[in-house]
């Protein structure tokens, strides 16, 4: 476990910054010095740098407005960078948002199915797809409901469905489960960690809950208040499946108490 | 994993649907009904009465006039086939225009500007012109039906292409969608209950439309706006009551069936 000074350490091979090209096979994102402003003049991001390979799964936490958001459309080229650089060598990247985001007309199979749609992907073969997909985040019965007779959490579910429908080797979270009752929310950071442990994404996962975080993650990334930049990366110890009791144990408020220390100290 | 529980729609047929929403209309007539006796009867001096007399001695002599009745069905079916003409054509080129303005920011403010010109030129100032530059038959009419209810559409159409969420693009986008897919699987089907809000406008609109053409065209056969012309230039108060009731339970069908088929398409459409 690391926790970087403002300046943060370039020894480390993770996030070395001069060969930060995809160089290791096992490279799925790497952003190298990034900076962004827009042109409003707002400035997001200053200086920095993250790499992510491939069986990782990586939070960000940080205060709301310090740049998450913006770091993950810079990562799958919704935005681009003002300076520095965004690599990856993922073939497919999914990017789940904060509120589910379904199309309203469209069943849940038929919100799976947009992506392989989109693709030119032949009918039957996307709908054995989706409903394979719908099964596994725990939909299956629910195929033909439209958004508006689902709750909360299952449009989230369709919303993963629909991420994971396009096999990605590299997931985008952002704060999907942000707008989820407690409960729920715990439901499906559980099963979230099933379909990583299945499917083994790189996974960049934006939450502003510690605990989510640490529970969920093997990096923890905590980020400075506006302009962003990252100021502490927390390793995680435990092997998945990771017991939903673990929440409740010492050594898991030890590091949670690192993580938000750290949250404190640059807000 | 965990049971999921849906919160299931109550399905309603489309009949009960329609009728649910022509009850108020009814209701409504009811009161003007109510209100028409209580003019006749408690405004107005016997010696007056002529100006508007009661509801059933306006509709029971013209009801029971086959000669008067014959042409009026007649013409109001005319009216109708011109609104509903108008109506289509208002449709088609609303829609399309609004498409074309939503897929560039510049095309949006090259060519708006028309449908607010559109639309604030009083149409009765136009109404001359369109018959000196189309005659004084069907096609000027439909043109006035089309003019009058064309804003609305383009203006609803346009605002429920525009609607889908910058995340909903940006899931399109990510996904290499083209020019066409977004059109047709993301901002056509988003904007489907605003084009039949605009709908529901414009079909209202058209039967107006189609009235005001019947008034200032009066070539070839008339329409029932044509006879309202005429029955008040030959002070024929029953036929004059009777035609304008009519036209106005012709517009509240109208209404009432667009308005029925909003909430039928637009309900299944979401899945409500
Ligand atoms: N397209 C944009 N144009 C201008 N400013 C933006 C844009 N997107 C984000 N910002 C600004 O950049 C900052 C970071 O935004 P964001 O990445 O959404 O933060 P977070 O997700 O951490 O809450 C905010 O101050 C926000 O207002
Ligand atoms: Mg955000």
């Amino acid at each position: 476990m690391t926790i970087l000074p403002g300046n943060f350490a370039r020894a480390d091979p993770r996030r070395g910054t001069e060969e930060n090209d995809l160089t290791t096979s096992t490279r799925a994102l790497a952003v190298d010095r990034v900076r962004k402003s827009f042109a409003t003049g707002t400035v997001a991001l200053t200086d920095v740098s993250l790499t992510l390979d491939a069986g990782e799964f990586v939070s960000v936490v940080g205060p709301s407005g310090c740049g998450k958001s913006t770091l993950l459309r810079l990562a799958c080229g919704l935005e681009t960078p003002t300076a520095g650089k965004v690599t990856t060598s993922a073939a497919s990247t999914s990017y789940v948002f904060q509120d589910a985001t379904l199309l309203e007309w469209r069943t849940a199979l038929r919100n799976v199915e947009l992506v392989d749609e989109l693709r030119g992907a032949p009918k039957a073969e996307r709908r054995a797809k989706a409903l394979g997909v719908l099964e596994l985040v725990g939909l299956a019965g629910f195929e033909h409901h439209h958004p508006r007779q689902l709750s909360a959490g299952m449009r989230m579910r369709v919303s993963l469905g629909r991420a994971l429908v396009a096999e990605p080797e590299l997931a985008l979270f952002d704060e999907p489960f942000g707008a989820l009752d407690e409960i729920t929310r715990l439901q499906m950071q559980t099963e979230l960690q099933t379909l990583f442990r299945l499917k083994r994404f790189a996974g960049l996962f934006i939450t502003h809950s510690v605990s989510e975080a640490v529970y969920l993650s093997t990096r923890v990334v905590v980020m400075s208040g506006r302009p962003g930049r990252i100021v502490a990366d927390v390793d995680i110890p435990w092997d998945y499946p990771r017991a939903p009791e673990l929440r409740y144990e010492a050594e898991f408020a030890a590091i949670a108490g690192k993580v938000s220390a750290a949250l404190g100290q640059h807000a | 994993m965990s049971t999921p529980t849906a919160v299931d729609s109550a399905r309603r047929p489309w009949l009960r649907t329609a009728l649910a929403g022509a009850a108020p209309i009814v209701g409504a007539l009811a009161g003007l009904a109510a209100i028409w006796y209580g003019v006749t009867y408690l405004v107005l001096s016997p010696q007056q009465r002529f100006l508007l007399p009661p509801p059933h001695e306006a509709f029971g002599a013209a009801l029971g006039n086959p000669q008067l009745m014959g042409p009026m069905l007649d013409a109001l079916g005319r009216t109708m086939a011109v609104a509903v003409i108008g109506l289509l054509i208002a449709v088609v080129l609303g829609v399309g225009y609004a498409v074309v303005m939503s897929q560039s920011a510049w095309a949006e403010r090259l060519l708006y500007p028309y449908a607010v010109i559109l639309q604030t030129i009083p149409i009765l100032a136009l109404v001359p012109l369109i018959g000196i530059w189309l005659g004084y038959s069907f096609p000027a009419r439909v043109v006035v039906c089309v003019i009058i209810s064309l804003f609305p559409m383009i203006a609803n159409t346009l605002f429920g292409l525009q609607s889908a969420s910058a995340a909903a693009h940006d899931l399109f986008t990510l996904n290499k969608a083209t020019r066409w897919q977004r059109l047709v699987k993301l901002q056509f089907p988003a904007a489907v209950p605003s084009i039949f809000t605009g709908l529901r406008t414009a079909s209202g609109l058209s039967v107006i439309g189609a009235i005001v053409g019947d008034f200032f065209f009066q070539q070839g056969a008339p329409g029932i706006g044509g006879l309202l012309r005429l029955y008040t230039q030959r002070l024929q108060m029953d036929a004059l009551f009777t035609a304008i009731t009519l036209t106005a339970l012709f517009g509240v069908v109208v209404f009432a069936v667009f308005a029925a088929l909003d909430r039928a398409v637009v309900g299944r459409w979401y899945g409500r």
